[in-house]
């Protein structure tokens, strides 16, 4: 696997990614910001750094990989990747349509409004046992398609993930590759106050998992964990990538009131200055 | 109530805000009382429970199957836990705990499920809950309820706490009209009169309760005199005030912020079929989710605002009279 796209050119997408996830809940006044800044790497690495083979010409190439939004209110990172990818189907004049009726872009990811979207999410915990059948049928087939899943911290919190957990190390699905967004923090605040996840490492480990541990903000470490997950055989590999919720935009960063506010037409005009 | 009286619906608080205040009023008053959340205690307001009585709090993270189960747990102890999540994952992701371990044995666990219903507007459907009513009325020993404003909230939040056995409580997400006055008096099981006529009768609960008082607006002035009653309690059924409609109005529209195919509406029909056959005319989400909007775009975009229910006690009173 080689990077597709320089250092430079990612960070500029990677901006440009951050720029429209304030513009769409901005003009939304409602949304998920905080989760959107935090998984904006892991995206545009998976989309733009030549990790994931999609081709945005052919939505339903049936070797293409597959990405799962499993933490799905996470979406506005998703559909702005998606429109700044080509998709027709996701059109980048639309993006500011976030959540008004009838919008291809839904609160949560919705299949029936937008048909490239692999999976329909926002009950968190479901997208890795998605992933698992998927891993699965590729495998039967012999298809190459690889799916990658990203899952919250506080959305591993769920038992179904386990589930799904146990599943993948028993039945080797070595063609799915789970991404945990480790921001920390959970809708009613920081996740060792709710509900502490640690130790996560050896919690995969002991499920059976290879496990890699990374700077969820630094293209050259999540292009290097992607290409050793696909060299893994024998087991599913998760990435456990440590981030900052609301990355990006200072008065977001680490601020648990940004999960799910949006930001105010001040705090947007602010934030552009600073992703400027 | 007199027939005719124009309702002045002031705007009051949210349902589930006013669950969260009569939450903490009932702590302090019985030290058994708990809450269990599942990381939305911001959104269903046992936060100010939590800050209050930060002992008898219980954060399961994001994990509603072992919520419930724990809830089970406590009650079994004499606690009286009141577990609250979204109505869909409270009822959806924890339906085999709340079988298993909660009703099959009878425990006196309550359950609040907030943000019920299409209401919630932006999150879209993942989030929207539209057959919980019909899930916990398939739980045996279960009382249902569904208020329709912060006056009922408070009132059948107490009686849940003073009931002993399992309970259900439908909230909402947006601040809803306030229909009744503070010293209207609530009973589990006992169906409330809001308008009297005898055209038709206008069967609903939660914010659909305002909608029919609007509704009975647009009916009387075309003189038609509809009645209006708040089906606060869904299960056990106040199958009396059912009969006395049946036989009384001879018409009857039940409207619901729920799927049309499995909520209140079904279980009225079922009653009406067994006391008093008559009209019957059903105003709900039909056999699909909703999506993104805003609140009062989706109730009217899927059919669950005063003009669509006003037009079903047309259909009806036509049917009744034979036309
Ligand atoms: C089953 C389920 N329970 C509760 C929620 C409500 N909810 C939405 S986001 C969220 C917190 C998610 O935290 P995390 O997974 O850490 O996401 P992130 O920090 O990346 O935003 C919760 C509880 C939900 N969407 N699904
Ligand atoms: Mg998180």
């Amino acid at each position: 696997m080689q990077p597709t796209r320089s250092l430079e050119e990612l960070q500029a997408i990677a901006k440009q990614i951050r720029r429209h996830i304030v513009e769409m809940t901005g003009a939304a006044k409602s949304g998920h910001p905080g989760g959107s800044l935090s998984a904006v790497e892991i995206l545009v690495t998976l989309f733009f750094g030549g990790v994931l083979r999609h081709d945005p010409k052919r939505p339903d190439w049936p070797e293409r990989d597959r990405f799962i939004l499993s933490k799905g209110h996470g979406a506005p990172a998703l559909y702005a990747v998606l429109a700044e990818c080509g998709y027709e189907a996701a059109p980048r004049e639309l993006l500011k349509t976030l959540r008004k009726l009838g919008s291809p872009y839904q609160g949560h990811p919705d299949k029936r409004f937008l048909p490239v979207l692999e999976a329909s999410t926002g009950s968190l915990g479901q997208g890795l046992s998605i992933a698992m059948g998927m891993g699965f049928a590729a495998r039967l087939n012999g298809n190459p398609s690889r799916t990658y899943v990203l899952l919250g911290d506080g959305e591993i919190q769920e038992g179904q993930i386990w589930e799904a957990a146990m599943f993948g190390a028993y039945h080797k699905i070595d063609n799915v590759t789970a991404i945990v967004d480790y921001n920390k923090m959970q809708l009613d605040g920081f996740i060792k106050d709710v509900m502490e996840v640690e130790p996560l490492v050896a919690k995969w480990q002991a499920f059976g998992w290879h496990v890699l541990e990374v700077d969820g903000h630094s293209f050259p470490a999540l292009f290097a964990a992607f290409t050793l997950a696909r060299e893994v055989r024998g087991k599913p590999t998760v990435i456990i990538a440590h981030t900052v919720k609301g990355k990006g935009v200072s008065f977001m960063e680490n601020n648990p009131k940004f999960h799910g506010v949006a930001p105010t037409p001040e705090e947007v005009e602010l934030a552009l200055k600073e992703l400027a | 109530m007199a027939l005719k009286t124009r309702y002045e619906l002031k705007l009051g608080m949210a349902t589930r805000e006013a669950f969260g205040r009569a939450l903490v009023e009932l702590g302090r008053e019985n030290p058994d009382i708990m809450a269990v959340d599942a990381d939305l205690s911001k959104s269903t307001f046992t936060h100010l429970f939590a800050k209050e009585f930060p002992e008898r709090f219980v954060s399961c993270g994001i994990a509603e199957a072992n919520m419930v189960g724990v809830a089970a747990g406590l009650a079994s102890h004499g606690k009286i836990p009141f577990a609250a999540s979204f109505s869909c994952f409270l009822l959806n992701k924890a339906f085999e705990q709340l079988r298993v371990a909660v009703a099959y044995p009878g425990l006196n666990v309550k359950i609040v499920g907030t943000h019920s219903g299409i209401s919630i507007g932006e999150d879209g459907p993942s989030q929207m809950s539209v057959e919980e009513i019909s899930l916990a009325c398939s739980l045996p020993g279960f009382v249902v309820l569904a208020p329709a404003d912060e006056v009922a909230t408070r009132a059948l939040v107490r009686a849940a706490a003073e009931h002993v056995g399992p309970v259900f409580i439908r909230t909402g997400r947006p601040r809803v009209p306030i229909v009744y006055s503070p010293d209207q008096r609530f009973e589990i099981g006992k169906a409330i009169q809001l308008l009297d006529g005898d055209d038709v009768t206008l069967i609903a609960n939660g914010l659909m309760v305002a909608e029919c008082i609007r509704a009975a607006e647009i009916l009387d002035a075309e003189g038609i005199s509809a009645r209006v009653l708040d089906l606060h309690t869904v299960k056990p059924l106040d199958r009396e005030a059912i009969r006395r409609a049946a036989v009384e109005t001879g018409a009857i529209v039940v409207a619901e912020e729920h799927l049309v195919d499995c909520g209140t509406g079904v279980r009225v029909a079922q009653a009406v079929a067994e006391l008093h056959p008559c009209v019957m005319e059903f105003v709900g989400i039909q056999n699909t989710y909703a999506e993104s909007g805003p609140p009062e775009a989706l109730l009217e975009k899927y059919g669950l605002t005063a003009p669509h229910i006003a037009a079903a006690a047309r259909r009806a009173l036509a049917r009744k009279r034979g036309r």
